[in-house]
């Protein structure tokens, strides 16, 4: 299937079991859907885990998608969370070439980005970071022309947003609300 | 108490009440055959697995409760595959017990080892690989329970040889553990309510009942609404049955071989009630184009089928009985507000349709068998809560128009998926779960060489059902197909009238075999069938291959192009 150019970020709830995985993944496979990012770990409860899931795919075909999800067994909670509805951030590993004229402009630029060097070699060196996606691109773009030679991220983890509003006060009489 | 894993599992089948299982054992399904001989459970063994999974579906179909087939690991659980896909499919209960190689051998390509919870994740509601003896009681539960609430459905349970030897102390839980399944029954207030309204101010209203209003043992609660509304109610493929079709409201069935009223009515209602009925291809025919001045009112349990094919304008997640209970008082109190409709421009539309364009064929005398004829025949010559099962093509068409079905549970077919062979041991499983019932299946020519060796099982078993063959000696549907829409380019279509030579295959097999190639013996020969009680009788009727279903809406199409069929003048063709 093309790109759509549209992520869909799901947050799902799951029973922490082997297969659910499997089950999951095959509900999106199944339609031709590709899962860009994915990201599961155990939950503060034991007995579920939290997947994020990233999917590249237009509206329609996605909400029998969701709907075929939450009628797997051991799917107990999906919430959808739209583009500016949630806060998300990702981690990325980055080895990058860092010989000796190079290496204090590399250091630099991962200050900028408030990234933490975590082991360095002798023309080389790896970089940790944390951010939005969009952070990460900028950060992995600025380093390229210093040669990267591995490279990986942990896929998005996204939580919704909390509200921010106030409870309601009661308008007090004679004042207009 | 100490049990092993294999007694465990006999055990909690017990406890679930289940009184017959369909299997056929292998290496490491045998630890769980040898306490099976101890058990109440009287277990049939069958020829093939395929057989075994339509027997539990045939069950399941005729009694409403699940069936259950047991087979062994790899190549067991491949051939029962597709009766799993046809369930899932229809939304039949059945439970399946699959042999597994030792779990310290799981992923080895050890001898008849395959990934079957993996191959049948895609075809089951849910399926479990149990590692632990001490779970099964806890998984047998949690099995029979969701295949049997909510959307029904086939569940599978994979037993490593090892877990079946291994001690376990026994228990049976009080409850299912299953927080992510909660299926919601009671249909909300509001909208219940929002459906009453709309009922009550459509002129052109349909109901349309799909095999939902069956699963949920909705039958009477349908017919109280028809005739409390006045609302004329189509019947799928699924629910044929479910409403009865020698009532002045019934339409009989829509759909690509639907008959011109019940496709024509839905076509022009400003209302249709979808209950329990999911839209499919086969009954909207071009999706763009059906039903184009109605509002939907859409009741299922399953949130998934809501929306899927069509928006409804007003969408009820429930139990079809529940929520058709609740809509029945919500009608009353709406038109004790306001008056109750006038439908009777419409019903003389309807009756106008029926009249002018019914189901239609000539059987000439003296002359070829007609394929409708044996049926309608078959029909008025059998008790009237006779059940009737069949595979899949023109047989099966011709026997949900032409039959009249005036009690639930009565037919037995796969619908959704198509699964050509299902007659002959859905027919013998509906057979064991109601053997005061005459059952018989109408098969076609094709469809019968799929699946005949299980009428071995039927006579071994002295299960005596009775086949209709309709040899017509070609795989009808295709050939009707090829006829229409591929200019008559007849391409592996032709089956032979006499090879294999019918009778002869049905004596062979235990059973009576009587073959009948003109109408007049038509009526003598099923007579005599109906006499056998003690062993399956098969009856070859030569039917001739010229006959086609009609009407038809060529696939794709939108249902205003209903062709009615040779039998009909052009001039009878009102658009």
């Amino acid at each position: 299937m093309n790109s759509t150019g549209q992520h869909h970020i799901f947050s799902v709830l799951v029973e922490n079991k082997f297969g659910v995985l499997s089950r999951v993944a095959g509900l999106f496979s199944r339609r031709g859907f590709n899962i860009y990012s994915l990201a599961v770990s155990p939950t503060e409860d034991e007995r579920f885990s939290r997947m994020t899931i990233v999917v590249d795919a237009a509206d329609s075909p996605l909400e029998q998608v969701t709907k075929q999800l939450n009628k797997l067994i051991q799917v107990i909670k999906i919430a959808e969370i739209g583009p500016g509805e949630g806060v998300e951030r990702e981690l990325a590993l980055v080895t990058v070439k860092a010989e000796p004229e190079s290496r204090a402009q590399v250091t630099e630029l991962a200050a900028i980005f408030d990234a933490k060097i975590i082991d360095v070699g002798f023309d080389a060196m790896t970089i940790q970071t944390t951010g939005t996606p969009e952070q990460l691109d900028a950060f992995t773009d600025l380093l390229r022309p210093y040669g990267i030679l591995e490279f990986q991220r942990t896929g998005r983890v996204a939580m919704a947003k909390l509200v921010r509003q106030a409870p309601k006060l009661r308008s007090v009489k004679g004042k207009s609300a | 108490m100490k049990l092993t894993g294999a007694q465990a599992l006999i055990k909690s089948l017990e406890q679930e009440k289940v009184e017959v299982m369909f299997g056929l054992p292998g290496g490491c399904i045998l630890p769980v055959y040898d306490p099976l001989i101890d058990s109440s459970i009287r277990h049939i063994l069958v020829r093939h697995e395929q057989g075994a999974g339509h027997m539990a579906e045939g069950y399941a179909h005729a009694t409403g409760r699940p069936g259950v087939a047991m087979v062994t690991s790899g190549p067991a659980a491949t051939n029962i595959v597709t009766p799993l896909a046809d369930a899932y499919m229809d939304s039949i209960p059945i439970v399946v017990i699959t042999g597994q190689v030792p779990t310290t051998a799981i992923g080895s390509d050890a001898f008849q080892e395959c990934d079957t919870v993996g191959i049948t994740m895609p075809v089951t509601k849910h399926n479990w690989l149990v590692t632990d003896a001490q779970d099964i009681p806890q998984i047998v539960r949690e099995a029979f329970h969701v295949a049997t609430t909510g959307r029904p459905g086939p569940v599978l349970i994979d037993f490593p040889k090892d877990v079946a030897n291994q001690a376990m102390d026994w228990y049976w839980p009080d409850a299912v553990d299953l927080p992510g399944y909660k299926p919601n029954t009671k249909g909300h207030p509001k909208q219940i309510k929002e459906a009453a309204r709309l009922i009550n101010e459509a002129r052109r209203p349909v109901i349309y009942a799909g095999g939902g209003i069956l699963k949920a043992r909705a039958a009477g609660a349908l017919r109280e609404l028809a005739e409390a509304t006045g609302i004329h109610v189509v019947t799928t493929l699924m629910a044929r049955g479910a409403f009865p079709d020698d009532h002045p409201l019934a339409m009989g069935m829509p759909g690509m071989h639907g008959n011109y009223t019940a496709i024509t009515a839905m076509q022009q209602s400003d209302l249709l009630i979808a209950l329990g009925s999911r839209f499919d291809d086969r009954v909207t025919g071009k999706v763009g184009a059906f039903a184009p001045d109605a509002k939907i009112i859409h009741v299922d349990i399953d949130p998934a089928e809501l929306g899927k094919v069509r928006r409804p304008d007003v969408p009820i997640v429930g139990d079809c009985r529940q929520v058709i209970e609740e809509l029945i008082k919500a009608v009353r109190s709406a038109q004790e507000k306001n008056e109750r409709p006038d439908l009777s421009d419409w019903d003389r539309t309807i009756t106008g349709w029926q009249h002018d364009f019914p189901l239609r064929y000539e059987q000439p005398e003296g002359g070829t068998l007609k394929p409708q004829y044996v049926i309608e025949s078959l029909r008025d010559h059998t008790p009237d809560d006779t059940i009737v099962a069949s595979g899949v093509g023109q047989h099966q068409m011709w026997t949900s128009q032409f039959w009249k079905f005036n009690h639930p549970y009565t037919w037995v077919n796969s619908g959704g998926l198509g699964t050509m062979g299902f007659a002959v041991p859905a027919a013998i499983g509906a057979k064991v779960g109601m053997p005061e019932r005459m059952v018989w299946a109408v098969d076609g020519d094709g469809c019968f060489q799929m699946t005949a060796q299980e009428l071995v099982t039927a006579s071994s078993e002295r299960i005596p059902v009775k086949i209709a063959i309709l040899n017509n000696a070609y795989l009808g549907m295709v050939r009707q197909w090829q006829e229409l829409f591929y200019e008559e380019r007849y391409s592996e279509v032709y089956l032979s009238p006499d090879l294999p030579d019918y009778v002869k295959w049905a004596e062979a097999m235990g059973c009576v075999g009587f073959r009948v190639d003109n109408p007049e013996d038509v009526v003598a020969t099923i007579e005599k069938a109906n006499e056998i009680d003690d062993r399956p009788v098969v009856i070859d009727f030569r039917t001739d291959y010229r006959e086609k279903v009609y009407p038809m809406v060529a696939a794709g199409s939108s249902n205003d192009d209903v062709i009615l069929g040779p039998e009909f003048n052009e001039q009878d063709v009102v658009q």
